[in-house]
């Protein structure tokens, strides 16, 4: 069941500007997984990725609607979320190289990127327990009187853990500054939506629990960042509470690794080439000029270039980090 | 009788003051001195208020500072830590010590690894503060202290303060700490007495504490077993032997040399613990006096704490479930006198401290 949301928030409105913006930030995203992947099988990048290629629009669209000082909670596949909202792609690729210069020094690797900087809350490979981290940060934040507002991505096999309940509930009681978006691709793991849920009627489910809830399910950017926008306002304004967004997506590469893994049997490429021609990536570069998309796209290349030479030369942390922090002081 | 044994003496700035009002002075002197700290959890405002121990604090500091909860602890604790990295100081209560097993996928994936996996960005400044109980009839799951699961974890700290003196002084320590803490309180120390500064103070964690001055042999009793081993030296220093009779307070990080010298004085270590002893809190205090004596000193080492059961809820075999006075003082009179004849002190002047004075319901 598809429940497409309004009409009139659809009609999303993108300046040259914002088309740029964003545009660069997919393809900022989609080539430095890329790139990740090509580096993977030489086996310096030691810290197992689960790659977002072909889910970047949802990320970017939700980060594109957030202020600086909103926060964001990704999930270990949050590379994209990471980059979206600004996190620092040096640091990001040395974490994976397990280089000192990593976000965290090399101890948390790709499932546990973080960059308090630019408010880019911790992942955790526990899949569904950030999610009411991500609540107490907004219980924090509206205590403290701001108006900031925090971003929970997860993903659909997050909704089957017992805290997501509990976390809906929770929010909506205390009508906390949170939007959930909630990134269905349709896998948990390599287990299939059909095999794990009785329905799909997400959206309605979460509405039980007095939260308002949009299906976005074809993955376009614009809407999502229209939309996203339009419900950050809303809990900007501290009217309702939480809003719940449902964007459907697809992965597509293997779960955790670089490859494609259609030859295992559990998916079909066919199911995969509907998301390839509506390539979001592609779609947004093509309302570009060429000469304009061509400086952007050299401009990731230099970025991401700069990147791994930064985790190339980068040293590894020294034996004494490995005692350090296991306490704060 | 007295519980106030193990505890510092009264001084011009003390007055008797129960556990319970200990733990309810000292998180409301917090709450004035900081207004991020914040106490939540189920019931803690309610007519009861965790057994008196939240009482008026919603009244004093409003329903946004005092505030109960759905009876979701995973989501709670990852509430709390959410906060905690934000900036407040969460006191995160449960009514039982049980109920964490609820939360132990936050408490130990996040909240204790989360300023080392996030490379030192984050802090959780929580503290979790948690029941532990006795059968009173109250059986398998309200009688058990589970507080050894989380001493396996680096990152946490586990204190289990045995007196309202260390009740107040820890659970500050615990609110100003950087880091999450679990809080272990047991149920029947909640109206024992010590005496009590009225201002706040603090004491580092780590530290423990020599109640009494022994050369005969070490005892180290956690959380409700210090009074029981307490009243277990009275009974051996009637037959001549003197225990040193040690209260760790804190179990992560554990006071290894306190207990190490003492052992290394007496030969002989007792360690009775509130919980089973397999894996538990007393292994691990054995191992690490073992690990640590060195130069070929021997000693002997001798583990009490539940039966390796689930707790019955009968009087009948719940007796034999638990340590209490006469069992410790038999278990230390057999080491400091092998060879010797069984001794045992009078059952009527050996019961349990609590069985003095309680009464229940729980």
């Amino acid at each position: 069941m598809t429940k497409r949301a309004p009409n009139s928030v659809v009609a999303a409105v993108a300046s040259a500007a914002d088309i740029e913006r964003i545009y660069r930030s997919l393809r900022l995203i989609r080539r430095a997984e890329e790139e990740v992947a090509r580096i993977y099988p030489s086996n310096k990048i030691k810290s197992p990725v689960h790659l977002s290629i072909g889910q970047e629009a949802v990320a970017v669209g939700v980060c594109d609607a957030l202020r600086p000082d909103d926060v964001v909670s990704p999930t270990y596949r949050g590379h994209a979320a990471f980059l979206a909202k600004g996190g620092e792609l040096k640091a990001m690729m040395a974490e994976l190289y397990g280089k000192a210069t990593g976000v965290t020094g090399g101890k948390g690797g790709s499932m546990h990127l973080i960059d308090m900087s630019h408010n880019v809350l911790g992942a955790s490979a526990v899949v569904g327990t950030t999610i009411p981290v991500a609540l107490g940060y907004a219980l924090a934040l509206k205590r403290m009187g701001t108006d900031r507002v925090v971003a929970a991505f997860f993903g659909d096999g997050a909704t089957e853990e017992g805290v997501f309940a509990e976390s809906l509930n929770f929010a909506a009681l205390h009508k906390l500054p949170i939007l959930f978006v909630c990134e269905n691709n349709f896998y948990a793991i390599h287990t299939p939506i059909t095999k794990r849920w009785a329905t799909e009627r997400l959206c309605e489910r979460v509405e039980t629990y007095g939260i308002p809830a949009h299906q976005i399910d074809d993955g376009d950017v614009l809407k999502i960042r229209a939309i996203t926008a339009n419900s950050i306002a809303q809990i900007r304004r501290g009217e309702r509470g939480p809003i719940f967004l449902e964007c459907r997506t697809y992965r597509w590469r293997e779960h955790v690794g670089p490859n494609e893994d259609f030859d295992a049997g559990y998916r079909a490429r066919t199911d995969l080439a509907p998301w390839v021609e509506d390539d979001q990536v592609a779609k947004l570069g093509a309302k570009l000029s060429d000469s304009l998309r061509a400086k952007i796209d050299a401009s990731v290349e230099r970025e991401i270039s700069d990147a791994v030479a930064f985790a190339e030369a980068s040293d590894f942390p020294g034996p004494g980090a490995l005692r350090t922090d296991v306490y704060a002081n | 009788m007295s519980m106030q044994t193990n505890s510092p003496s009264p001084s011009a700035n003390t007055r008797l003051l129960t556990y319970v009002d200990a733990l309810r002075e000292g998180v409301a002197q917090e709450m004035r001195r900081d207004p991020r700290v914040f106490v939540f959890g189920l019931d803690v405002d309610d007519h009861k208020a965790i057994q008196g121990s939240t009482f008026g604090l919603v009244e004093e500091f409003g329903p946004e500072r005092v505030f109960g909860t759905p009876l979701s602890e995973d989501a709670m604790t990852g509430v709390a830590i959410g906060a905690a990295m934000a900036g407040m100081r969460p006191v995160h209560v449960h009514i039982r010590m049980d109920f964490l097993m609820l939360a132990m996928n936050q408490l130990v994936n996040i909240a204790a690894k989360s300023h080392y996996m996030y490379g030192g960005q984050v802090r959780v400044p929580l503290v979790v503060r948690s029941m532990i109980g006795k059968s009173w009839g109250q059986g398998a799951q309200h009688s058990q202290g589970l507080h050894a699961m989380f001493m396996h974890v680096p990152g946490l700290k586990v204190i289990a303060p045995s007196n309202a003196y260390d009740a107040k002084e820890c659970l500050i320590a615990a609110i100003r700490d950087d880091n999450p803490v679990i809080f272990v309180e047991h149920r029947l120390l909640y109206f024992t007495d010590a005496f009590v500064p009225e201002e706040t103070y603090e004491v580092p964690f780590g530290k423990a504490r020599v109640c009494t001055a022994g050369g005969d042999i070490t005892i180290v009793g956690i959380s409700n077993m210090l009074v029981e081993c307490m009243r277990a030296h009275e009974l051996l220093a009637e037959e001549g032997i003197e225990a040193e009779v040690i209260d760790p307070i804190s179990l992560l990080p554990l006071d290894v040399e306190t207990i190490l010298s003492s052992v290394r004085k007496t030969g002989r270590l007792l360690v009775v613990d509130n919980a089973w002893t397999g894996t538990g809190a007393s292994a691990e205090i054995v191992a690490a006096v073992a690990e640590r004596l060195g130069n070929g000193q021997r000693f002997e080492a001798v583990r009490m704490g539940y039966a390796p059961t689930t707790c019955p809820t009968t009087p009948a075999l719940e007796s034999e479930f638990y340590p209490d006075p006469a069992k410790i003082a038999r278990a230390a009179y057999a080491m400091v006198r092998p060879g010797q004849p069984a001794w045992s002190p009078d059952p009527e002047r050996a019961k349990l401290a609590y069985q003095v004075k309680f009464r229940g319901p729980f």
